[in-house]
């Protein structure tokens, strides 16, 4: 999966947890999930747990303390899956 | 002590015969049970298998909250508060968005036991070895202030914000705190009321303490018999009434329309002594608490129109009954009419005395006692003590002023509320 595809897979797990869908469309690399997408910071474990579920890998807490962009996120999860294959 | 007066100028509720108040309103004054047989319980080889279970859809509370608030949340007795209260926020004619902190207005809303069915969900994973997977909303869920924690989130109120836990006396209970805390001047407003849902987990402990109906498996509408004869048992039922409560000058500075005036109330224990036991109140208890609620108004006993009683539609009604004659010092056709609301909705335990008080404004607002259903064969001491005349089994047309409502818990504890039309 490349970096693109992770994107758009991470914009399925993300829509639950903002009121603002249209902003999750057009989401960068650069998309802080606190700041614009305006997530509510406890909800970023649930984000952690969907993306375990949604791309069958495991995030350790010291890479889940990275996933606050966009960026990180699919750097984290593109180094999982990775490892998986 | 203060003069300040507390006014109702909101209603909310969701019951199994209604879950708005113009449904509930037809419903109360049609007789209309909301009783209904349930395969599930036949399943699960319970005594009791029929409920009252309110008729709720879950989609409706995205009108209610956001829908990132929405997602992952399971406990139906906290949907069912967040309902009944917004909707008593909103018949006040308050809107539901604010952006400031509301320092004068609280909430005290009351439940018995956090929805079982998301601990379980939570005792399974961590049993399984899985509790990373249980994620940011169990605990928000599982905790017993779930239900203020939500309503008071949306509505940014910033004045005292207490869950209260009384069982089966907690709704008037939560009533009760919010009048006394306008009443001392603490507050201008207070959202009140309580929630419940009885799944099958609590269903299961009252079931196999023998205390439900079990002789109208196959006639669910007749299976709640609060005062009669032929009463086995009360019926579990599930739901949420909520007020709004506002100090007088408060609500009138504003033009609020006015339901009535809690004049009223008292909440108490007989301290397990003297017959009060964890599950049986002591008569001297409940005859105190009423008498305090009749002081606490600055009325008469003889000024009781309509008491809307616990009445669970067990042995104790008779008792409950006579509690009442001497609390009131009146008795036969000088008793006030009485009627039970568990005839029409079962037990919510919790949520059975703000269900009931929704019930009690309405009827003062509209000047009937609603009918008694299956009440064809009154227990012999009641009809005795206090005659047919006071129990009625159809809509009762008359003027209704004052109203007492009591409920009485496990535990031996007790609330006793005093309402009045406003003058």
């Amino acid at each position: 999966m490349d970096r693109k595809e992770i994107l758009n897979e991470l914009k399925k797990v993300l829509t639950p947890y903002t009121e603002d869908k249209a902003m999750v469309d057009g989401i960068t690399e650069e998309t802080d999930l606190i700041k614009d997408l305006k997530i509510n910071s406890a909800n970023l474990v649930d984000i952690i747990i969907d993306a375990e579920a949604q791309y069958d890998i495991e995030i350790d807490f010291d890479a889940a303390e990275k996933m606050y962009n966009v960026g990180n996120c699919i750097d984290v999860i593109a180094e999982k899956l990775n490892k998986h294959a | 002590m203060s003069d300040r007066r507390v006014v109702i100028t909101g209603l909310g509720v969701v019951a199994p015969n209604g879950n708005n108040i113009p449904d509930f309103l037809q419903a109360i004054q049609n007789g209309v049970s909301g009783i209904k047989h349930y395969p599930e319980y036949e399943d699960l080889k319970f005594n009791c298998q029929v409920g009252g279970f309110p008729e709720f859809e879950w989609e409706d509370l995205r009108n209610y909250i956001s829908e990132t608030s929405l997602y992952g949340l399971k406990g139906k007795g906290i949907a069912f508060g967040i309902k009944a209260a917004l909707d008593a926020w909103t018949d006040a004619g308050n809107e539901i968005v604010s952006e400031q902190v509301l320092l004068d207005t609280g909430c005290v809303f009351g439940s018995s036991v956090a929805d079982t069915d998301v601990i379980k969900n939570a005792i399974y994973r961590v049993d399984a070895h899985e509790s990373k997977k249980l994620g940011s909303r169990v605990v928000e869920q599982i905790m017993n202030s779930g239900v203020t924690a939500y309503i008071s989130g949306r509505l940014g109120l910033g004045n005292k914000v207490i869950n209260n836990s009384a069982a089966c006396a907690t709704g008037t209970q939560s009533i009760i705190m919010g009048y006394e805390y306008i009443k001392y001047g603490m507050a201008k407003r207070m959202l009140v009321g309580s929630c419940e849902f009885v799944d099958r987990y609590v269903f299961g402990g009252f079931d196999s303490m023998r205390v439900l109906s079990r002789k109208y498996n196959d006639q669910a509408e007749r299976a709640s018999r609060p005062m009669s004869a032929s009463a086995g048992g009360f019926v579990p039922g599930s739901g949420a009434g909520a007020l709004m409560l506002e100090e007088m000058e408060y609500a009138l500075a504003r033009g609020a329309k006015i339901y009535g005036e809690v004049l009223g109330g008292s909440t108490n224990s007989g301290g397990q002594r003297n017959g009060g036991t964890m599950t049986a109140p002591s008569s001297e208890g409940v005859i105190r608490c009423i008498r305090e609620a009749i002081t606490d108004s600055g009325i008469s006993a003889d000024d009781i129109d309509l008491v809307c009683g616990h009445l669970t539609a067990t042995m104790a009604d008779k008792w409950e009954i006579q509690n009442w004659i001497q609390a009131l010092g009146r008795s036969g056709d000088n008793f006030p009419l009485v009627n039970s609301l568990k005839s029409m909705v079962g037990h919510s335990l919790s949520a059975a005395g703000s269900i009931e008080t929704v019930a009690a404004v309405l009827q003062l607002k509209y000047n009937f006692a609603h009918p008694n259903l299956n009440l064809e064969d009154p227990m012999p001491e009641i009809l005795d003590a206090i005659g047919a005349n006071n129990l009625p089994v159809t809509k009762v047309n008359t003027q209704i002023d004052v109203i007492a409502k009591a409920n009485f818990g496990f535990g031996d504890v007790n609330a006793c509320l005093i309402l009045s039309k406003f003058n």
